[in-house]
């Protein structure tokens, strides 16, 4: 039988972060206001039309199409932290799962919002399920995409259902309609046998499911480059090169949860060293595997040549796009894979530098998978102003790109500020199996 | 007092008399009025009997009151104009064939199209490029108006069915229905279409006309927009604003089915497969598999040399990064 007081020192180290305290509304108050700025330009968008943007008729899918595959990507962390290395035996990374989950679910919500952000005519969204084409990729994306959510969705909650009814119990100081709300949704959980044997197949079953849906989301989004002809995305091995890109910025993301989470929370002891140290390692092993995508989607065009190949390759290498390429592969590929071979480079802080480099080199990554490509196609551009030539976005546009970054941060600070973001009944059971 | 009392009998009856006489061709006048106008009204309505011929061959002839007027409502013209856009005209098959040894450069066809469609200058349904295939091979102009192509990647990946092809050949595009994804314009591999970033031109003005998909106008902004072969056009049974405004003989248009192309220039009339089989014709990029409705006569023995002026442009797409 474990200790009272052990027990105890769990659920309130990790229950103590579910209140409203200073930190947190000056944190909200600066997001919600960065947020109605962003709104404002997208405003100016929907009245004056995407003329606002830098987008012209030759470059038609821009930074918004590279924000919106930066937000799937990041979304399939999820999948790879609570399913994959749960399902393999990797028990370190149990505490983490919540946090992947509440990365993924975020991300993937608010990507539908980052495309309908791009449309010409938002107003016309229904059209797509009036009259919505089974054979167009926008439709599978669609598809995909809301499968994901929903059951990410399950995937955070259900975990969720004993912590919260030991949110319920335990957490003192938190309004009446709160306590009743956790106690609802604790679906009259007691720590039956039955109900943890039904807890832990439903658990294993959305793991098992939530793998080939988080491999599509990313493979289908690959695909609305790969079904077109242009050089740069006319490649066999889109669905791959974009899904393991994706367990790079994934877990990027999660790494600096997990940094802020200890530090606010003061979790040092939930979060360890040791964490930090097998993502670190998990981090090499995914950028490793991307590095080894990199190498083919290069180096096979590169041998041939072929016409547009080289153009764009020439573009990427040496031309317009040369400094933003290599300042991607670098510092954000390959350093962080040499710097992360060391195990002095595996703690906390100097991980939370890598990471955002690692994260800000994979925005940068997407935006040059979209860019060159639509600024050399096949026929040559003349006869229109130079900005339809070289595209540059406009302040209003990384407005309109970054709302939904904003959106996700507040997503992400709510439920950080409502459940205990580690969960708090496996962390009980682990302690349990150690006696 | 009998002649006092007398008098006014005799006076009576003379006055019955003469009001008898009165009421009497009161009477006349009146009825004779009413019957008048009786007769008057009944001609007005006689007359406005009018003839129809049935399908069944038949001469009948109805009163003009007992029909009423067919009045359509907007909605309902729209309706009809999007019917017959998608439809499309059966047992055709439109082709265009385009003369490179004969374009100059002129661009009236680039003019004549933004014209008609309300264009911006900056947005090309047809585009006069200036083409340099390899450093040693000589430079050319190269009209490039949409292929409707029978295996369109626009049509294929589009999410809503706003594009689509229909039985004689025309790809088109449906502004009431395109949610301005731009999908298609990153699977067209000719750059063939634009977008309406801003409100388009003349909106203002064109905001009262009913959509009809076979001109595309009034656009919408935040569309797609592309070379419709002039749908409206062909309709009437003319030649597309650009092949009719070209001034060198560039532009051939006609049906497949009958296998007759006719020059918007000298308005001849020539076998189609002949014209192609005489001239070496071919199509641009047909290895990426998209049958383009488009030929291409080859830059052979060219009239008018390529100008200087637009060599760079030309060379510019060779190798530019």
């Amino acid at each position: 039988m474990l200790e009272q007081s052990k027990v105890d020192k769990i659920t309130s180290d990790l229950l103590r972060s579910i209140r409203l305290n200073k930190s947190f509304m000056i944190w909200m108050g600066f997001l919600g206001v960065s947020l109605f700025v962003c709104l404002g330009a997208y405003v100016k968008q929907l009245t004056d039309g995407l003329v606002v943007t830098g987008l012209g008729d030759y470059v038609s899918w821009g930074m918004y199409i590279s924000n919106f595959v930066f937000f799937v990507a990041t979304s399939l962390v999820g999948m790879l932290i609570s399913a994959v290395l749960g399902l393999s035996g990797q028990k370190w990374a149990a505490p983490l799962a919540r946090i992947a989950e509440i990365i993924a679910l975020a991300f993937a919500a608010v990507a539908g919002l980052v495309i309908i952000l791009d449309m010409g005519r938002p107003d016309r969204l229904l059209n797509v399920f009036l009259h919505g084409r089974v054979q167009s990729p926008i439709v599978w994306d669609l598809t995909v995409v809301t499968g994901y959510v929903l059951i990410s969705a399950l995937f955070l909650y259900i975990p969720l259902i004993p912590d919260f009814k030991i949110c319920s119990e335990k957490i003192d100081k938190i309004p009446a309609f709160q306590r009743n709300i956790y106690k609802i949704l604790s679906l009259n959980w007691n720590g039956t046998l039955e109900q943890e044997k039904i807890l832990k197949q439903s658990t294993r079953m959305l793991s098992i499911l939530i793998i080939p849906v988080a491999l599509a989301i990313h493979t289908v989004t690959s695909w609305l480059f790969a079904s077109t002809l242009r050089a740069g995305w006319d490649s066999t091995i889109m669905g791959p090169y974009f899904v393991t890109g994706a367990f790079v910025s994934g877990s990027a993301a999660v790494i600096i949860a997990m940094y802020f989470y200890q530090k606010n929370y003061k979790l040092e002891d939930y979060i360890t060293d040791l964490h930090f140290d097998k993502m670190g390692k998990l981090l090499v092993l995914v950028s490793l595997i991307y590095l080894y995508f990199n190498l083919n989607e290069y180096m096979v065009p590169g041998y041939k040549m072929k016409k547009f190949d080289a153009i764009h390759l020439n573009n990427m290498f040496s031309g317009g796009h040369a400094v933003m390429f290599w300042l991607v592969q670098i510092l954000g590929l390959l350093l962080p894979i040499i710097l992360l071979l060391f195990k002095k480079m595996r703690k906390p802080l100097p991980m939370l530098f890598i990471a955002i480099a690692v994260i800000i080199g994979a925005w940068f990554k997407r935006y040059i998978i979209v860019v060159p490509t639509m600024e050399h196609p096949f026929l040559p551009i003349q006869n229109v102003p130079l900005n339809f030539k070289v595209y540059t976005p406009t302040a209003i546009e990384i407005l309109v790109s970054i709302a939904p970054l904003i959106l996700v941060l507040i997503i992400i600070t709510i439920l950080s500020k409502v459940i205990p973001i580690i969960p708090v009944h496996e962390a009980i059971e682990q302690l349990e199996e150690k006696q | 007092m009998s002649e006092k009392e007398e008098m006014p009998k005799k006076k009576t009856r003379r006055e019955f008399l003469q009001q008898l006489g009165i009421v009497g061709v009161g009477t006349v006048l009146g009825s004779s009025a009413i019957l008048a106008g009786i007769n008057y009204d009944k001609k007005k309505t006689e007359s406005q009997r009018i003839r129809v011929l049935t399908a069944e061959n038949e001469l009948l002839e109805i009163e003009k009151s007992d029909t009423t007027a067919v009045v359509k409502t907007k909605y309902e013209n729209l309706t009809y104009l999007q019917q017959q856009g998608r439809e499309g005209m059966v047992g055709k098959r439109f082709v265009m064939v385009i003369d490179l040894s004969k374009c100059q450069n002129a661009r009236k066809c680039m003019a004549a199209c933004q014209n008609a469609h309300h264009l911006r200058p900056e947005q090309h349904h047809i585009n006069v490029l200036k083409m340099e295939e390899t450093e040693t091979t000589p430079p050319f102009y190269m009209p490039k108006p949409c292929q409707h192509c029978d295996n369109p990647p626009c049509v294929a990946v589009c999410p809503v069915d706003a594009t689509f092809k229909r039985q004689d050949g025309i790809v088109l595009i449906d502004n009431e229905r395109c949610i301005g994804c731009r999908f298609c314009i990153a699977a067209c591999p000719y750059s063939a279409r634009v977008f309406n970033w801003a409100e388009p031109l003349h909106a203002q003005e064109d905001e009262d006309k009913t959509y009809n998909v076979e001109l595309n106008v009034p656009q919408k902004k935040g569309t797609i927009s592309k070379c419709l072969f002039s749908a409206d056009q062909v309709r009437l049974g003319k030649l597309p604003y650009c092949v009719s405004a070209c001034p060198n003989g560039v532009y051939y248009f006609g049906d497949e089915n009958e296998d007759s192309v006719t020059n918007g220039t000298t308005k001849e009339t020539v076998r189609f497969k002949k014209l192609l089989a005489d001239n070496g014709g071919y199509t641009l990029m047909p290895e990426l598999g998209t049958k383009p409705r488009v030929y291409y006569l080859p830059p052979k023995g060219k009239e008018y040399p390529f100008q200087e002026k637009d060599k760079a442009e030309a060379e510019e797409h060779l190798s530019h990064s």
